[in-house]
C-alpha cells in the first residue's frame, strides 16, 4: 500500500539503500520468532488496523489517536538513515514520518516528564514468539525526554514509498538512528511520559549486554563482540572488509545530548 | 563381543561389501550441508546475510557431527552392532571438515585474514575462546586418525589422546550456549545438553558398573 510523503533533504545519507527485499525479510521481531526469516514468514498475521495508540502519563493532554489521526497530525517525510544493529550489521533505509517531537508538542508533557516510554503490541492470537520466555513481554523501551524530542526521532508510518510492512514493525514505530536497532521499537501500542527512566526489554533481559542508552560507538564493545565495525546487508560481501562504524552511528549532531557523561558507564 | 544366538534377531553384520556402501552413502550425505552452503553461496541463496549463515551453519553441523561420533560407543553396546564403530572415523573427520569451515569462515569474514586481529579477538572473548579451544584440541585428533598413526602411538597412548573428545564436546556446546545466552534463546542448546548428557552418562554408569564387577571378582576368587 502506497504512502506518498516528500523527501527531507536534510536527512540523507550517500551511501547506497539496502534492497527492499533484504530490509523486509531479515529482521529482529522475536514476537514472530527468533529467526532473522521468521517474521518475514510470520507477521503478515497480525491485524494492524484498526489500531490505536494511547499516549498517557504526565503530559496535560492524554489522548487516544487511530492510524489515521497519526497519519495526519503532521506533514509526512522521507528521510534516508542508517540503521546499525547491535548485532554488527547495518542497513540503509527510506522511512517515511515525522519528527516525534510534533506528537510530543500536541499532548503537552508537564514538568515531571523525564522520560517517554513505548510499550509494543502483545497479541498471543498472532504472535507464537510470545510462549517464550525470551524476553519480559511485551516489549517496551524508552528515550530520555531530550532525546525523544530530538529532531532526528521519527515517528515512522511507512518505508520504500509504502505502510510497513508487518515485519518491519507496522502501523507504527519509533526510530532512532543514533541507536542501536532494537531501541527503535515496533508496532506501538502505548506511548507513556514518566518521571523515572523506564525498565527497557533488553536491559531487563541482559543488563551487561545492553544499556539503557545503547548509543552506536565503536569505542564500547558489546562483551561479546567488537562494535568498531559493521557488516553492511546487500553490499559487503565474500570479498570486502567490514566497514568503520561512525560514533553515534555517524549523526554527530547528537553528541550535545551526552555532553559530561562517561559513555563507557552508560553505555 | 560374541554374540550369542539369542541376540540373532537384532544382530546385523555387514559384508565388507555392504559396509563399503553404507559408508559412501554416509560420507555422501554428510557432504549436502557443505554442498547446499557452496550452492546458495554462488546463487544469492543464503539470505540477506550469507556470510552470517554460512559461521552459524558450519558452527551447528559441527555441533551434529560430534554428537553423532559420541553417539557410536552407546548404539553400538544397545544394539551390539559392532560394525558401527568402523563408521566412527569418518563422522569425528566430517566434524572436522565442519568445524574447519566454521573457523575458516570467522577468520575470513569476521576478520578477513588478519591474523593479529584475529588473535585478539580469541583472547578478548571467552565466547570465542572457548570455541577456539575446541577447535584446536579437535587438530589432533584428526591428524592421528589414520591405521598408521593409532599403531605408531599405541592403541593405549591413542585411545587416551582421543579421550580429549570428552573435553572437546562440552566446550564446543559452551561456546553454543554462550552465542545464544545474550538473546536467551536456549531452546537448540538445551536439546544438544540433553543428547550430549545422556551420552556421556551412559559411559559414566557403564565405568561404574565394569569397575563394581571387577571389585566383586577380586573379592571372591574363583
Amino acid at each position: 500500500q502506497k504512502l506518498t510523503a516528500k523527501a527531507n533533504s536534510s536527512y540523507v545519507v550517500l551511501d547506497k539503500q539496502t534492497p527492499y527485499q533484504d530490509a523486509t525479510t531479515y529482521n529482529n521481531f522475536y514476537e514472530f520468532g527468533t529467526d532473522k526469516s521468521s517474521p518475514a514468514r510470520n507477521a503478515g498475521a497480525m491485524k494492524t488496523r484498526p489500531w490505536t495508540v494511547s499516549i498517557e502519563g504526565e503530559v496535560k493532554k492524554p489522548m487516544t489517536l487511530d492510524i489515521d489521526a497519526l497519519l495526519k497530525l503532521a506533514p509526512l517525510e522521507e528521510r534516508i538513515y542508517r540503521l546499525r544493529c547491535v548485532e554488527g550489521w547495518s542497513m540503509v533505509i527510506p522511512w517515511i514520518g515525522y519528527s516525534l517531537s510534533e506528537l510530543i508538542k500536541k499532548v503537552e508533557p508537564t514538568s515531571n516528564a523525564k522520560y517517554v516510554q513505548f510499550v509494543t503490541v502483545e497479541d498471543k492470537q498472532t504472535m507464537n514468539g510470545l510462549r517464550y520466555p525470551v524476553l519480559d513481554w511485551p516489549y517496551t523501551e524508552g528515550l530520555r525526554i531530550d532525546e525523544a524530542n530530538h529532531p532526528l526521532t521519527l515517528l515512522t508510518l511507512g518505508m520504500y514509498g509504502e505502510v510497513l510492512p508487518n515485519q518491519n514493525g507496522a502501523p507504527v514505530r519509533i526510530i532512532v538512528p543514533w541507536k542501536y536497532g532494537f531501541k527503535s521499537a515496533k508496532s506501538i501500542v502505548k506511548i507513556r511520559f514518566v518521571k523515572e527512566q523506564p525498565a527497557t526489554a533488553w536491559n531487563l533481559a541482559a543488563p551487561k549486554e545492553y544499556g539503557f542508552y545503547s548509543n552506536v560507538n565503536p569505542q564500547v564493545d558489546h562483551p561479546r563482540w567488537s562494535q568498531a565495525s559493521e557488516r553492511r546487508i546487500g553490499e559487503d560481501g565474500f570479498f570486502t572488509k567490514k566497514r568503520p562504524t561512525l560514533m553515534f552511528n555517524g549523526y554527530s549532531q547528537v553528541a550535545s545530548l551526552y555532553s559530561g557523561m562517561d559513555l563507557r558507564k552508560y553505555f | 563381543m560374541p554374540t550369542n544366538g539369542t541376540h540373532a534377531v537384532m544382530t546385523f553384520n555387514p559384508t565388507p561389501r555392504q559396509l563399503s556402501v553404507i559408508k559412501v552413502l554416509i560420507f555422501l550425505l554428510a557432504l549436502i550441508p557443505f554442498v547446499r552452503l557452496a550452492y546458495g553461496a554462488f546463487t544469492d541463496g543464503l539470505g540477506a546475510n550469507p556470510l552470517e549463515f554460512i559461521t552459524w551453519n558450519t558452527g551447528e553441523w559441527t555441533l551434529y557431527f560430534l554428537t553423532m561420533t559420541l553417539a557410536v560407543t552407546p548404539l553400538r553396546r544397545l544394539t551390539k552392532w559392532n560394525w558401527l564403530v568402523r563408521l566412527r572415523r569418518m563422522l569425528g573427520l566430517f566434524a572436522f571438515f565442519y568445524v574447519l569451515l566454521h573457523f575458516t569462515a570467522f577468520f575470513w569474514f569476521d576478520h578477513f585474514f588478519d591474523v593479529q586481529e584475529m588473535l585478539k579477538d580469541v583472547a578478548k572473548r571467552p565466547f570465542i575462546l572457548v570455541g577456539f579451544t575446541a577447535f584446536v584440541l579437535l587438530i589432533p585428533l584428526a591428524v592421528t586418525s589414520t591405521n598408521g598413526m593409532v599403531k605408531r602411538l599405541g592403541a593405549k597412548r591413542w585411545q587416551w589422546l582421543h579421550r580429549l573428545i570428552y573435553l572437546i564436546v562440552p566446550l564446543g556446546l559452551l561456546h553454543f550456549w554462550w552465542m545464544r545466552a545474550g538473546k536467551h534463546n536456549f531452546t537448540e542448546p538445551l536439546i544438544f545438553l540433553v543428547i550430549v548428557g545422556v551420552l556421556l552418562l551412559v559411559r559414566a554408569v557403564w565405568a561404574m558398573q565394569k569397575r563394581a564387577k571387577e571389585a566383586r571378582q577380586v573379592r571372591s576368587p574363583a
